[in-house]
């Protein structure tokens, strides 16, 4: 009997060179199409048509100034954690303890602004303030640095666990001062002003500032390739004699400031009080866009614009249908699935069935020479010219 | 191009529906409410301010779009957005329903002096003197007696029928944080259990949490089989306790609402606030014009407290008509809930109570005490609330301040 190899309906082709433009319409698609889909999902599950759906989604974006400005310094806020980590991703730590290390610096704030708040000029409170926010960031994020560097402990774990820690340390430090209080702390003064009468423009300034020069750091500096160099390779980096054991402390030190720094301002700028809610789960978040961005800071800024967005859309959408608190972390979910999925898409291209003939013919091309089927890869089919086909691989993979 | 062509497409209607919205979002000027809530209605905390907004709603014949209810608003600056976002929206009533959520309505209240700030529960509202801020909260302490009385009705049964002796009889209590709100309402139902059942002890043990399903229910078993205890209350808000007793046969007494549809066997009754005669005192004084005053309390009388239907097996027979019997006393003020003369306090059992300062005792009864009820932050007692023999809870503020522990109650832990 001739047996047959039976070819399945599809199969999956990695994607060698994939062009910026495509990877961008691709993810901008995928956004599009991920609210088109709570949009359809809301009008499906509720008694609210679509109609209804967009109009509380823009209402609540862009429908008076106050949701304007509470649109971007969300969006500051959520990018700065991202900021934060990032560096560490880049060097495959993978700090998974954002959220603990801002709480920290939130508490170093507190610490502050419960001995001095009211008792000292505000600008001494502050500058205090900022400094231990500061030193309990850095501190946060350094001791499992420092543990990995010595004993290549598991990073992920210990940061994690220190989340929790934190934690306790923020509820323990309120009990103490304050024994019966309800779980929160407010505080009456020693605050920075906010900028020009304005409450929100600090952090968007903040953030905008920062995006910059981690960018800038990241992509032009010694120090910035260096961490490159140790997230690719270790064994690398030290033949090219790179300190790894250094590279990773300092990388955590300007990563914990930077948290101590977001600490710092909820406190100081926004929330005036400390709880064990304070960061909001965005140190986890934050880690996502960090993700989803590609360490790319431009980008992060992008993400998180898209993030808040649906999810403050989302809220008044809930508040009008009266659809209950899960709605938004609904609806950002749809909104992260279809980022993440898109990767997928992004990376392989699927290859469905072809003719018999047509088989024979492009095994017979992929046995004859190979250029038949990179080209195909490459993406001639896009419009490139051999001579920028090169370039664009150089680029790609550099 | 296919693809391009598609993006355009989505791009287009997007900016089209943009455009439709903003046209659409035309302020009307009409009554408007807004409730701000720490969960949603999967808290039976939260359910409560829900619903009976629903129902004040219903009655004034309001739209959806007049009510607007936002849920999951924790306890930080989201909560001053969220109310500033209500006052834009042109609501001329705000409501909060947390603890936590007060400094922030304060922060808004002062920028938005049009319009009517209320918080329940909250603490400030007399000291901060705001025209349009103001708290709330109910003389639940007089529901809890009333269900303390059903649950000695209980008692009294099991002794009768010889199924436990009268020093046995003794109740579990799981409470969520050492609060006055948790230790005043225990504190009331044990005087209640106690006055139809006079040797009644009481064991109280708190989770740490106002909701956890696991913490509750385990604190219950607990009580139950390793403190001997025969009937259980909670004052916390997942149904983790009334689902540990049904499963033990173990009768119930419970809060918030009627547990009975998932503990047929072992309800008896529950306590809960009915928010609705605040949402109407609030609206009609606003709505005429005049100002709201700075602490309001839901009491029998006015509705604010109210007692669920007995359960069809649990209860004693003959609690309904003490019950009826009790409230109409309690409505009429010839019975007192905390009258200093039916309990004892020692200060062993008040580490934290200075004697002479804060608290007079004359051979263990109360003759006067100094409560916290300027909150100042400071956590100092600074007024008399022992007037004519009578422990004068929710008079000098709404928010309770009753944070002593009697003799007969027994503290397992504490959770602050």
């Amino acid at each position: 009997m001739f047996k047959t190899k039976r070819e399945p309906l599809f199969h999956l082709v990695k994607r060698i060179d994939v062009s910026k433009k495509y990877a961008w319409a691709v993810r901008i698609g995928a956004f599009l199409l991920s609210i088109l889909v709570c949009a359809a999902i809301s009008a499906l599950l509720t008694d609210k048509s679509i109609g209804f759906f967009f109009k509380y989604l823009f209402n609540g974006t862009f429908g008076t100034k106050r949701t304007i400005w509470n649109l971007f310094h969300e969006t500051a806020i959520l990018l700065l954690v991202s900021i934060a980590v990032t560096p560490c991703f880049k060097m495959k730590f993978w700090n998974i303890g954002g959220e603990g290390q801002i709480l920290m610096g939130a508490l170093g704030c507190s610490v502050a602004l419960v001995f001095m708040g009211g008792k000292s000029s505000d600008g001494a409170t502050i500058v205090v303030s900022l400094i231990l926010a500061f030193a309990f960031g850095i501190a946060w994020a350094v001791i499992p640095a420092f543990f990995k560097a010595r004993w290549n402990t598991n990073e992920t774990l210990l940061t994690l666990m220190m989340n929790y820690i934190a934690i306790c340390l923020v509820n323990f430090f309120i009990k103490s001062v304050a024994s019966s209080s309800t779980g929160t702390l407010t505080f009456e003064a020693g605050f920075i002003k906010p900028l020009g009468g304005n409450q929100y423009i600090l952090f968007v300034i903040v953030a905008v500032v920062l995006t910059v020069l981690m960018w800038v750091y990241l992509k032009y500096s010694k120090h910035g390739y260096e961490l490159t160099v140790v997230g690719e390779s270790e064994n690398t980096s030290r033949y090219v004699g790179i300190n790894n054991k250094l590279v990773i402390i300092r990388t955590l030190i300007l990563c914990g400031a930077l948290c101590g720094l977001i600490g710092f301002l909820l406190v100081s700028g926004v929330n005036h009080s400390l709880g064990d809610a304070t960061v909001e789960g965005r140190g986890f978040t934050g880690l996502l866009i960090s993700w989803l961005a590609h360490f790319n800071p431009l980008a992060m800024g992008l993400t998180s614009f898209l993030f808040v967005f649906i999810d403050n859309g989302a809220s008044q959408v809930s508040n009008y249908a009266r659809l209950g608190a899960s709605y938004p972390k609904v609806m950002t979910g749809i909104f992260f699935f279809f980022i993440i999925a898109t990767e997928f898409f992004i990376n392989y291209r699927i290859v469905f069935k072809k003719k018999k003939a047509r088989n024979i013919t492009d095994n017979a091309d992929t046995i004859s020479g190979e250029a038949q089927p990179i080209k195909e890869e490459i993406g001639i089919d896009k419009g490139y010219t051999k001579e920028n086909i090169t370039e664009e691989i150089v680029k790609e993979r550099v | 191009m296919k693809k391009k062509l598609i993006v355009l497409l989505l791009v287009v209607a997007l900016v089209s529906l943009l455009a439709v919205s903003v046209v659409g979002c035309k302020e009307k000027d009409e009554f408007k409410i807004g409730l701000i809530c720490l969960h949603d209605e999967n808290s039976t905390y939260d359910k409560n301010f829900i619903d009976a907004l629903k129902a004040t709603q219903a009655k004034y014949g309001l739209t959806d779009e007049q009510v607007l209810i936002v849920t999951g608003v924790p306890e930080g600056d989201a909560c001053y957005q969220e109310a500033a976002k209500l006052a834009d929206a042109g609501c001329d009533i705000i409501f909060a329903d947390s603890f936590g959520h007060e400094s922030y309505m304060i922060k808004a209240a002062k920028e938005y002096p049009d319009v009517q700030f209320c918080h329940a529960t909250g603490t400030k509202a007399h000291t901060e003197d705001l025209p349009n801020y103001a708290n709330a909260f109910a003389n639940i302490y007089e529901g809890r007696y009333l269900a303390g009385v059903a649950a000695g009705m209980k008692l009294n049964e099991m002794i009768a029928d010889e199924e436990i002796t009268p020093a046995e009889a003794k109740m579990g209590y799981v409470g969520a944080w050492t609060y006055a709100e948790v230790i005043s309402g225990y504190t009331s139902f044990y005087l209640g259990a106690k006055s139809v059942c006079p040797t009644v002890t009481m064991d109280v043990t708190f989770t740490g949490s106002w909701y956890d399903e696991t913490a509750e229910r385990n604190s219950a078993i607990d009580l139950i089989e390793n403190r001997d205890c025969v009937l259980i209350s909670q004052h916390a808000d997942s149904w983790g306790a009334p689902n540990a007793c049904e499963e033990r046969d173990i009768p119930n007494v419970s809060y918030n609402g009627s547990t009975e549809s998932a503990c047929p066997d072992t309800f008896i009754i529950s306590s809960r606030i009915d928010w609705s005669p605040y949402y109407e005192y609030v609206i009609e004084q606003v709505q005429a014009g005049n100002p709201v005053a700075h602490d309001w309390v839901g009491t029998l009388e006015n509705g604010g407290v109210k007692l669920t239907d007995l359960g069809a097996i649990a209860p004693a027979e003959g609690t309904a008509a003490k019950i009826a019997d009790e409230k109409a006393k309690l409505i009429a003020g010839t019975l007192k809930v905390y009258d200093t003369s039916t309990f004892t306090v020692s200060l062993a059992n008040n580490p934290f109570k200075v004697e002479n300062v804060d608290i007079t005792l004359a051979d263990g009864v109360v003759t006067s005490y100094h409560a916290d009820v300027d909150d100042y932050g400071d956590y100092a007692g600074e007024t008399e609330v022992i007037v004519g023999g009578v422990f004068q809870e929710s008079v000098f503020r709404s928010a309770p301040y009753f944070d002593l522990t009697i003799d007969g109650i027994t503290l397992l832990n504490s959770r602050t």
